[in-house]
């Protein structure tokens, strides 16, 4: 049961994803190119997305517990660290030098362009990478 | 040039925002995708790998599912710079697990928590992304 509700909201926010434009890179970078071929459409996509979740995280704080599992497992923490600077802003500047974030860029796996064959190996070699440096500090 | 596309990136984007509310109401959890793809390496920390897989295996079918349901294709444009797009991917991939969130993780749903961290985590991404691409094309124009 877990597995196939997975399953459909992984295709959801797919779906949301390919509908939404965000899974085309060429569009996202014009979102980003302010002065040259603006195209503000992915701010349409960031509005909607945050308030229907918004929404959805209201009413999730009238639960004791969510539907389906035992315990919310949701971020505690508050504090404001080099990390937090650090890796945003890296994550930025491959956001802007190839258009995909996470997201579209497994969304767009099974579409099989060039770039993006390259581009989810290193994504997840870098992620591993954070992952065993975060472990070391 | 693409085109601006306001109606369906907004009804996109409530189906993406509609993906992470379900998923906290049924299963309790943040729909960030490089939190979601990043536990699916190793080492392996908890009991939900399938649950993760299922989600990303539904995302890499979402664009069969509309080709399928529009009964077009879906198209993209991607960098055919190789070289270009290994490095965006490491930075995407080692960034977005450093900042803990991407922009479903801090963008969608931090911020639809009202999350001081990803409210900055936010504006740390969008600063550099804007910034990357206007040296990309306007000052290497490339």
């Amino acid at each position: 049961m877990p597995i196939l509700v997975n399953l459909a909201l992984g295709l959801l926010f797919g779906v949301g994803l390919v509908v939404s434009g965000m899974s085309n890179p060429a569009k996202v970078l014009n979102f980003l190119d302010l002065f040259g071929s603006f195209d503000p459409s992915l701010a349409f996509v960031m509005g909607g997305a945050v308030i229907v979740a918004f929404i959805g995280f209201r009413l999730a704080r009238m639960r004791a517990k969510p539907v389906l599992a035992a315990a919310f497992q949701l971020p505690t923490r508050r504090d404001i660290d080099a990390r937090l600077i650090v890796g945003p802003a890296l994550f930025g500047i491959g956001w802007g030098l190839g258009g995909f974030c996470p997201g579209p860029a497994l969304t767009a796996l099974g579409l099989g362009a060039a770039g993006t064959l390259v581009f989810v190996p290193a994504m997840l070699a870098g992620m591993w990478a954070a992952r065993m440096l975060a472990e070391r500090t | 040039m693409t085109e601006f596309t306001p109606i369906a990136s907004l009804v996109g984007g409530m189906l993406i925002g509609l993906s992470a509310a379900l998923l906290v109401l049924l299963e309790g959890r943040i729909a960030g995708i490089s939190g979601i793809a990043g536990r699916l390496l190793p080492p392996w920390r908890d009991s939900l790998f399938a649950q993760r897989l299922a989600f990303v295996a539904g995302l890499v079918a979402a664009p069969f599912l509309v080709g399928a349901a529009t009964g077009t294709p879906v198209t993209q444009t991607v960098s055919a710079d190789l070289a270009l797009m290994a490095v965006a991917g490491l930075l995407v991939g080692f960034g977005s697990v450093w900042g803990g969130g991407c922009t479903s993780g801090h963008g969608v749903c931090g911020l639809a928590r009202l999350s001081p961290r990803s409210v900055v985590a936010t504006l740390v991404f969008m600063g550099t992304g804007f910034l990357t691409v206007f040296v990309m094309r306007h000052v290497i124009g490339g």
